[in-house]
């Protein structure tokens, strides 16, 4: 601003009288009412304004605005200003109408009228006024209308140097803020070889451009890549001098190598030998300028020369395919992890943790272990360290796992705490894999535990307790470890945590040492007890049991604890019922069958390390996620190998510390609800909610064996209507919500739940329907069916929503029955009887003999079995009073042919049920269904 | 309760600080200055809460003082005390300046030692205070003169002491009103509110006893009952001369038993100034002038204006240092004006027409009329067409209150209440008083 107001003297003094004088905030807004108001006059004067006091007042106007005050006029003016053809003048004009204008004036048309003007004038000075104008405001009416044009004087011949290079810019931002609208065209193919331009500027420019459109679209631009190795080897070869202005401190051209490098990133290394050649060339000799002694001691050369050596090395990680380069760059990077400048350091960390990951250098990075380590004790700058972390983190392999994460937990004491619990996921990560002996792990976590107790996440002391328990070799270590852990006056709940759940699994493996006797373990854990919150005295609580069934001789001990008024009559509702039944546990239950509930938990099933997740999760899909995809790759760590030892059984989904669902003195308890979500890591996930299935659902089910269509289900809120259609193996259901009160339902969520037996037979799609059901309303919802197989049991439909305040929970079968898929077939007595016989093996004929439920009426009867889906075969029986039916089930698999006869006896009201089909589970089911309908 | 006091000069820095109470840290003085005496957006609010922490300020010319606290306190309290405190530090050494408090900032913190303990306010009444807090080089007091302070201060009526001799005994009272006005366009008022105080200035010997007598609604409905006979005057009066006073706050000499019990106003006044009675009325007020504007647009390019306002009181009387503030819309780029009484000038740097008359007698009416030009602008927005605003001062109360009596009694000593010269001044003032156009 002050540049332009040495044009200007007036504008000076309003500057100088509204700053310099530095009068309070009222007098400022008086002296600008006034200016505005002078200005206004001077604008609405009948006589016109001159160039210059336009300018002038234009300029103060612009000025005004850029103090915070708001400007509703002069807009004309600035207009008026562009078709001067005075630089100044214009040069003002674009300004304000670069700052002030907005893009849904109506002076738009006029303004982009006067840059049109300006783009065809052929005068370089207006044109680059018309082309900064366009990108500082970079809207998408800009877009719109210039996008077209700029490509043209971008490639035209005849454009100057400084136009072209504001023009590449200007398209840069266009296609920044609104990519769509700049078309690709011939232009591009032009565009690349501006790299071969003689003049610096409008390569940086077109670089900048080019690199950008290469992201986008990389097969448009695939040729620049050899025009860009060669304009970096001409640069990289150059003399200093030879650049002339392009030479920052002794450094030839560092913005345009730098921007050169970056597209080359884009693209995998050049197939072409000559190119590639080429381009390792220029690399090597970007690594030699570097050993080089410096031209110059000022700072800008070395940042200069630096900051081509970093992108130089990034591009040598991108291709990670030139061992020798990759070896030299970390060599490189290695000297600067002692340079003294803390951003060398930064970035010579932040570089080699990429390298670290490339299978060439891993090895060059691993030599570095000392000065990293180093750098995490010495090092002031807390980023720093953050990234020396990273590193140590990234080069750990099997062989320098132990120096590592001993030199991670030694940092750890001291550590910064906002990355303490990064440390603490890393080292119990890298403990874990590559642990070659699991006495060793378990020391270190529990060292963790001790040294950064409250940055140990749940995740990492569940994980310690996995694989204890799946490893049987180092139970008793694990034991012995924590119980001597255990013995430290002050230790972390988390200690307590994994003590408690390591000895009620594995105290018995210790207790034959007098040191470490049960007695003894016991009192060591009670003694913690009432320093811990809820969750871990519950979980102690449950150790307890354990030990009443591991040590009989400590159980009255344990049984006055478990007595005592603080246990029984706890505020807590989880830890009272744990006291409650765990005493009567203990008091009714025989030795068996206390051996059975509390027998010793099965192996976890393996899967992915949920720290590894949680770390994935704290950094953001980032460097650490593609970094262990590599390791995976390279090493198979021990986790791989245990792998076939623990897929021995799943422990059910619902099994609680102690398998309690297999206890039946505590069955009716619902699993209790904290430990649930305490160890539901641990455990797998705990299943979705359902609720039991509704009263009376059955007897409707029933119905529906042998018609489509109906009420499926009704209460006071909702009544669930049916309406369904099969042909062969498909089907389809519509299912009608209806909604009985006159208020809202919320959150109405209807489940379809299959078994994952059903789940395999049988292809359930639904649609989701609106989650709020307005009062009388009814909506509508279309599941989608395909039989795939036979299958036994019917899907389950499950309904959620909250009336109300309170919340429903509802669950019904769905009647898909497999003789929905019948398909009649009519035939001869002969054909039938055929049929019949072939089917004589005793394992497809099912055959039930039942009492009549219903009066025994053969027209209802015959209904029936129509609407069973057979057809009725009439005259084929020789007793006319038996009914004969035949139909083909379909499913995608397979069709199963099936014949049946029913027998009414009327004396005695019974039925026999005979049925015959090539499949012994259809004929099974089939019959199940059938009997229940007479 | 009040955990600090800091006064600022208008660049923001510290001129006085004084911290009452532990919670206030050091930190709360920048806060202060941050967000509000260097913040962006002029703060308009005269509370801010930054960080837990509350700071009243008032401002004066540019001064800015501020009191702090974490507690929830009673924020009309201690406005109360600021301004009382602007009046002490008034009283000791005129005006309040940065020069002034500069050089008086030793006599500010014994000041500010007396008149707040640990936050709570004490004395604050200049009178008492200038016989301990002086001026002067330490004067030597006799134990006499000590004990003298001591039992006045501890007394019952701490703002006088006694034994003061007058050779004249006279008394000044003046009835002070700001009248604040809204009206519509049509001259329908939309709100409209007297504020008045009565302030006394009294030069009487010995402790006297006085009642004030006021023509308040209730006192002479009382006695209209009271008494038959006079029943026909006084309601003669009660018709037209007594006024409902919504309601009012006393100086703590008044006897509040009394007033509650007989509505009649009795005290012992300090000696020299001190404000009475502070009130405020609703109905019945005499609006001094009207106004009435008259606006035309002209196109989109130009405004007529002719505003007339008139005087309604008597014509004997007059209304003095009238401005009449006609706004201007902010696209204006010129004015012509053409008054018949007065000056008017378009003021640009105020976004107004300012017309200003000396003086001007009841009962009479002028006029102005102005050209405005507009400039097109691009901008949607409509002119919002601020009120008309304006500035008097009229020698009566509009709220027509009128002092019935002031009574001296002074047993003791031997002059009576005819022997007291006294003097009644009325000044009404505007408030706000503004006209819609």
């Amino acid at each position: 601003m002050l540049r332009v107001a040495e044009g200007c003297p007036k504008l000076c003094v309003l500057i100088s009288v509204l700053f310099i004088s530095g009068k309070s905030k009222e007098a400022e807004i008086k002296r600008i009412n006034k200016e505005l108001a002078n200005i206004r006059s001077k604008f609405k004067g009948d006589k016109a304004l001159d160039g210059y006091s336009k300018k002038k007042y234009v300029c103060k106007l612009l000025f005004i605005f850029l103090l915070g005050h708001d400007i509703d006029f002069g807009h004309m003016e600035a207009v008026n200003l562009l078709s001067s053809n005075r630089y100044t003048e214009k040069q003002i004009g674009y300004l304000f109408i670069s700052v002030l204008v907005n893009s849904n004036s109506e002076l738009i048309r006029l303004i982009n009228n006067a840059i049109k003007n300006d783009l065809a004038s052929r005068n370089p000075t207006f044109m680059g006024l018309a082309l900064h104008c366009i990108a500082n405001v970079g809207s998408r009416e800009m877009a719109e209308a210039f996008a077209g044009e700029i490509p043209k004087i971008l490639v035209a011949g005849d454009t100057m140097d400084s136009v072209k290079q504001s023009a590449a810019l200007c398209l840069l931002r266009l296609y920044r803020t609104s990519p769509d609208l700049v078309p690709m065209g011939d232009w591009t193919s032009r565009v690349v070889h501006l790299l071969n331009d003689q003049h610096l500027g409008v390569v940086t420019a077109a670089t900048s451009l080019i690199t950008t459109l290469a992201q986008k679209n990389p097969e448009e631009f695939k040729t620049s890549v050899s025009l860009a190795v060669s304009r970096l080897s001409r640069i990289v070869t150059s003399a200093s001098t030879d650049l002339q202005d392009y030479t920052y401190y002794f450094v030839p051209a560092p913005w345009l190598s730098v921007k050169l490098l970056r597209l080359l990133q884009c693209y995998p290394p050049p197939e072409d030998p000559a190119v590639r050649g080429r381009l390792t060339e220029c690399l090597e000799t970007i690594l030699n300028k570097a050993q080089e002694p410096p031209k110059s001691k000022k700072v800008q050369h070395s940042n200069a020369k630096n900051a081509v050596l970093f992108e130089a090395i990034s591009l040598i990680i991108h291709h990670d395919s030139e061992p020798n380069l990759l070896v030299r760059a970390c060599n490189q990077l290695g000297q600067f992890l002692q340079h003294r400048e803390t951003n060398l350091r930064y970035l010579a960390l932040e570089s080699m943790c990429t390298l670290a990951s490339s299978e060439f250098s891993h090895e060059a990075v691993k030599t570095h272990i000392e000065t990293v380590i180093n750098a995490l004790k010495t090092e002031r700058d807390v980023s720093v360290r953050q990234r020396a972390v990273d590193l140590l983190y990234a080069m750990c392999d099997r062989s320098n796992a132990q120096q590592i994460v001993a030199e991670m937990l030694n940092y750890l004491e001291t550590a910064d705490y906002s990355i303490r619990e990064e440390i603490v996921l890393k080292v119990a990560i890298l403990a874990e894999k590559y642990a070659v002996d699991y006495t060793w792990y378990v020391d270190t976590i529990l060292n963790l535990i001790r040294i950064a107790g409250d940055y140990v996440s749940e995740e990492v002391w569940y994980r310690v307790i996995q694989i204890v328990i799946n490893r049987d070799d180092v139970q008793g270590y694990a034991a012995k470890t924590v119980f001597e852990a255990l013995q430290a006056p002050a230790c972390h709940e988390n200690l307590v945590k994994v003590g408690g759940y390591i000895l009620g699994e594995f105290g018995n493996l210790i207790a034959g040492d007098p040191r470490s006797s049960p007695l003894i373990q016991f009192n060591l854990l009670h003694s913690k007890f009432h320093l811990c919150s809820v969750p871990t005295r519950a979980l102690l609580l449950s150790t307890y049991i354990k030990f009443v069934n591991l040590f009989p001789e400590i159980k009255t001990t344990i049984q006055d604890v478990l007595r005592s008024d603080s246990q029984l009559k706890n505020a807590d509702v989880e830890l009272q019922q744990r006291a409650v039944e765990y005493l009567r546990l203990s008091t009714i239950a025989s030795t068996d069958i206390l051996a059975t509930v509390l027998e010793e938990m099965p192996p976890f099933p393996e899967r992915e390390s949920s720290i590894l997740a949680k770390l994935k999760k704290k950094k953001g899909p980032g460097t650490v996620t593609d970094l262990e995809e590599i390791k995976k790759e390279r090493s198979s760590d021990m986790n791989g190998s245990a792998e076939p030892a623990t897929v021995v059984s799943t422990p059910s989904p619902s099994a609680d510390l102690l398998g309690l669902g297999a206890a039946p003195a505590t069955n009716s308890a619902p699993p209790p609800s904290s430990s649930g979500n305490l160890l539901v890591d641990v455990f797998s996930d705990s299943p979705s909610a359902v609720a039991p299935l509704a009263p009376g659902s059955d007897d409707n089910f029933a119905r529906f064996v042998c018609k489509n269509n109906g009420v499926l289900f009704e209460n006071q809120l909702l009544q669930i209507g049916l309406k369904s259609e099969f042909r062969q193996n498909l089907g389809r259901m519509f299912i009608f919500y209806g909604n009985k009160t006159s208020t809202q339902f919320l959150n109405f969520t209807p489940t379809v739940i299959c078994s994952d037996d059903l789940q395999s037979s049988l292809n359930l799609q639904t649609k989701p329907v609106d989650p709020t059901v307005d009062g009388g309303a009814q909506v509508q919802q279309v599941v989608n069916i395909e039989c795939v197989s036979d299958f036994m049991e019917a899907p389950i439909l499950n309904i959620q929503f909250r009336y109300g305040g309170t919340f429903q929970n509802l669950s019904v079968k769905l009647p898909i029955t497999l003789n929905k898929f019948f398909q009649p077939t009519e035939m001869s007595s002969q054909d039938f009887f055929q049929r019949w016989k072939q089917l004589s093996n005793p394992k497809q004929e099912v055959q039930n003999i039942f009492k009549a439920k219903h009066p025994m009426d053969a027209e209802i009867t015959k209904a029936k079995i129509i609407g069973f889906g057979s057809a009725l075969l009439e005259e084929v029986d020789p007793n006319p009073a038996n009914f004969v039916g035949a139909g083909i089930i379909h499913t995608k698999t397979t069709q199963i042919g099936c014949l049946l006869r029913l027998e009414p006896n009327l004396q005695a009201q019974m039925y026999r049920l005979t049925l015959r089909t090539s499949k012994e589970a259809v004929s099974q089911r089939l019959c199940e269904l059938l009997s229940e309908q007479f | 309760m009040i955990g600090g006091l800091f006064i600022y000069n208008h660049k923001g820095e510290v001129l006085i600080s004084r911290v009452y109470r532990d919670d206030i840290g050091r930190n709360a003085v920048d806060a202060f200055r941050v967000n509000v005496i260097h913040a962006r957006q002029q703060v308009r609010s005269p509370v801010t809460n930054i960080a837990r922490t509350s700071f009243f300020h008032v401002k004066r010319s540019n001064i800015w003082l501020a009191a702090v606290t974490k507690q929830n306190v009673n924020a009309a309290m201690v406005f109360e005390f600021l301004y009382k405190m602007c009046d002490v530090m008034t009283a000791y050494f005129g005006k309040i300046s940065e020069e002034n408090i500069k050089n008086n900032f030793v006599l500010i913190y014994e000041l500010l030692d007396e008149i707040l303990d640990f936050g709570y306010p004490q004395n604050s009444e200049t009178g008492a205070l200038k016989t301990f807090i002086t001026q002067q080089g330490i004067k030597s007091q006799t134990k006499e003169e000590q004990s003298q302070i001591t039992s006045q201060v501890t007394g019952q009526i701490g703002w006088r002491r006694e034994g003061i001799k007058y050779r004249r005994n006279e008394l000044f009272l003046d009835v002070l009103e700001s009248v604040n006005l809204l009206m519509s366009p049509q001259g329908q008022v939309l709100s409209a509110h007297v504020s008045g105080r009565v302030v006394m200035k009294s030069y009487l010997s010995g402790m006297p006893e006085c009642k004030f007598g006021m023509n308040d609604k209730i006192v002479i409905e009382k006695q209209g009952k009271g008494t038959a006979d006079e029943t026909g005057k006084s309601e003669l009066g009660s018709g037209k001369q007594s006024i409902a006073i919504d309601d009012c706050t006393f100086h703590q000499c008044v006897r509040l038993s009394k007033f509650d019990s007989e509505r009649s106003i009795s005290f012992i006044p300090p000696d020299g100034e001190f404000e009475l009675m502070r009130y405020r009325t609703t109905k019945d007020i005499i609006l001094p002038f009207r106004v009435i504007p008259l606006v035309r647009e002209v196109g989109r390019t130009k405004l007529e204006v002719k505003v007339v306002i008139k005087s309604n009181f008597k014509p004997s009387l007059l209304a003095q240092k009238i401005e009449v503030r006609i706004p201007t819309p902010l696209n204006t780029s010129g004015v012509q004006v053409i008054c018949m009484k007065g000056k008017a000038k378009y003021k640009a740097s105020e976004n107004a027409i300012v017309w200003k008359i000396k003086r001007m007698a009841g009962m009479k009416e002028s006029q102005i009329s102005a050209e405005i030009e507009l400039l097109p602008t691009n901008d949607k927005k409509k002119w919002a067409r601020p009120p008309i605003s304006m500035n008097f001062e009229v020698p009566f109360a509009p709220s027509g209150l009128k002092v019935r009596y002031l009574k001296v009694f002074e047993p003791k000593l031997n002059y009576s209440d005819h022997d007291v010269i006294k003097w009644v001044r009325y000044i009404g003032r505007s408030g706000i008083y503004e006209t819609r156009c």
